[in-house]
């Protein structure tokens, strides 16, 4: 068999590949942090208003994706509230730009992330937490020494999985960035625009190889990380 | 050091109100299950708040509600071993050893990793991580990395309770090390006589949520009034003794003390050396009359000072020799027949089977050092 169709990428695949990747990683990247702190607001808080934000969290998760995107376009468009203040004021913008398909796949990334650290979070025995107060160590001590450490494998699996998903957003990220080639044209929205033209078949074919092998060593990364990280966090 | 509780605090429906003031090196919190021991650690380590009330170390207001002070619990430098060591799983037992040490000032660091490693014998497994310690090794690392943080008081809640009878023996020797080489005061949380007559200069006695007694331990032990407190299958005295002799061919240790002598199976301790005996009320026989061909090896001659409630099949009495108290059990029927009334004179007999090694506790004065092999019994 003919390999060569498989590996002749052309630029302007190489640039969908590129451009996914960054998208995802900016996406991780911003939302991890945030990420991390909502998932030990609902593991730990108790407040008025929790279930609340619990809802709020999974909607991307049970909303389609259009519906999500379409959300995000009137929030953060050129004219959405949030879109203009920021424009304005900081002169971020997120309408038809890469940035954009950064923020649609956070979005949508978020509540799996959540769901993985929150988990992690809700197993750490508090009494060691107490432990580390008698020691001397004040709460915010406590939560980066003992909290954060123990809830890595969690943190990593989180991140995986909102980079997984954010490798594979498609209707969010369509519906709010559009589909422009070289700035939000990601893995996806290509190998859907190649499957629409005659004769795009092998090139889709090429990224839809790309982007299994992408998901699956994102995988086995993950698998390596949480095994390496769980060994060291029982003790070993 | 001086330790002043008066606090109230209640959890659902049980009420702990204690009042105490102690100085003691090592005091112990004895009381049964539920009777509100950890939750009074709890509240002076500050991992709980007291309703009202006020908790002194050494001139220190740690809580004042009237005042309105709550010192929060990573500012009370307060040690805590809790029963299950609670060693951090992510770091190596040197990294936990270190923990504390590394939020203490440094002006107020007081202990060297390499001293307490030495005193409590943890040096081989220093990079090892916690999961892969014994149960008694995981304990001492425990103490260790409490230490290490310079405490100004010590609170160990029942550190032994969750180790087999060979880990608890392991444990032992050290705990009498930190009580006497240390200038740490310690609060021990004991639901065990035989820990708590072994360990502990002083002795609070707690009963559903209440104080019942403080006091010295010989003193609370030797009370006929507190044996259903203390317990009365391990209820006895405790006498202060010293190494008089070793018997070689019978491989047998003579104790000497102003109330007399007692011959036990041989320890290893030095000629001299002080020993608190704790001799089991139900192990001591009475007599009236000095005993004639009987196995047992000890009799001391003394006078009945007190007896217990004549109210059931079973009488406690308390034998007053010379200064020293020794309790005994029998049966009500035995007191009717040999007439035994307060002021009668009356032989102790007491098996020197029944004075094994947990019986026996070291005491050393703070300034001496002693060497831990040579003392294991």
């Amino acid at each position: 068999m003919e390999l060569s169709p498989l590996l002749n990428f052309s630029p302007a695949e190489l640039t969908a590949i590129r451009l996914s990747l960054k998208v995802a990683l900016l996406a991780v990247a911003t939302s991890l942090p945030l990420g991390v702190l909502v998932a030990v607001i609902l593991a730990r808080g108790r407040f008025w208003g929790r279930e609340l934000l619990d809802v709020l969290v999974h909607l991307p998760l049970i909303l389609p994706p259009v519906v999500t995107g379409y959300v995000l376009l009137l929030l953060f468009g050129r004219n959405g509230p949030l879109g203009r203040f920021l424009a304005d004021s900081l002169g971020i913008v997120f309408a038809f730009r890469w940035t954009g398909a950064a923020l649609a796949s956070a979005v949508m990334g978020f509540p799996l992330m959540v769901r993985a650290i929150r988990l992690s979070v809700e197993a750490v025995d508090r009494r060691l937490e107490d432990a580390a107060g008698t020691l001397g160590a004040s709460p915010a001590w406590v939560f980066l020494t003992v909290t954060l450490p123990l809830v890595l494998p969690g943190i990593i699996a989180g991140a995986i999985l909102g980079f997984a998903r954010s490798m594979g957003e498609f209707g969010a990220t369509i519906t709010f960035v559009s589909n422009i080639p070289g700035e939000t044209q990601t893995l996806p929205t290509a190998i859907y625009v190649l499957t629409q033209v005659p004769g795009g078949d092998a090139a889709a074919l090429r990224l839809t190889v790309v982007s299994v092998l992408l998901s699956t060593a994102a995988l086995f990364a993950s698998e390596f990380a949480s095994r390496r990280v769980a060994r060291r966090v029982v003790g070993l | 050091m001086s330790l002043e509780v008066d606090i109230l605090r209640r959890l659902g429906d049980f009420t702990l109100e204690a009042r105490f003031a102690t100085d003691g090196r090592l005091t112990a919190l004895f009381g049964r299950s539920g009777a509100g021991k950890t939750t009074l650690v709890n509240l002076i380590a500050g991992l709980l708040r007291p309703e009202r009330g006020r908790i002194v170390v050494d001139g220190r207001v740690l809580v004042d509600t009237d005042r309105g002070i709550h010192v929060p619990k990573h500012r009370r430098r307060i040690g805590y071993v809790f029963q299950e060591s609670r060693l951090f799983p992510h770091l190596t037992v040197r990294q936990n050893l270190l923990y504390g040490r590394w939020f203490t000032p440094a002006a107020a660091r007081r202990e060297e990793l390499d001293r307490v490693v030495a005193l409590l014998g943890i040096g081989p497994f220093l990079e090892r991580g916690p999961a892969l310690l014994s149960g008694g090794e995981r304990q001492r690392v425990a103490i260790g990395r409490a230490l290490l943080a310079s405490p100004r008081l010590l609170l160990m809640d029942e550190p032994l309770a969750s180790l087999d009878e060979a880990r608890k023996s392991e444990i032992l020797p050290y705990v009498e090390r930190l009580r006497d080489e240390l200038q740490v005061p310690i609060v021990y949380v004991s639901h065990s006589i035989p820990e708590v007559t072994r360990l502990a200069t002083t002795m609070v006695l707690l009963s559903h949520g209440a104080v019942a007694a403080v006091g010295q331990v010989a003193e609370i032990m030797g009370r006929v009034d507190l044996f259903p407190l203390t317990g009365r299958y391990e209820a006895g005295a405790v006498l202060e003794m010293r190494v008089a002799a070793h018997d070689e061919r019978y491989e047998l240790t003579t104790l000497k003390a102003s109330v007399g002598e007692l011959r036990v199976p041989r320890i290893a301790a030095a000629i001299g050396a002080p020993l608190r005996v704790h001799i089991r009320a139900r192990d001591v026989v009475l007599g009236i009359a000095p005993p004639e061909g009987l196995s047992a090896l000890n009799v001391l001659a003394g006078r009945i000072a007190e007896l217990g409630p004549l109210d059931g099949p079973i009488v406690d009495v308390r034998v007053a020799l010379d200064g020293e108290s020794l309790l005994a059990r029998v049966t009500r029927l035995t007191i009717d027949r040999l007439a035994l009334a307060p002021g009668r004179p009356v032989f102790a007999i007491i098996k020197s089977i029944a004075l094994d090694r947990r019986s026996l506790g070291k005491i050393q004065p703070a300034s001496e050092k002693i060497d831990v092999d040579e003392i294991t019994l």
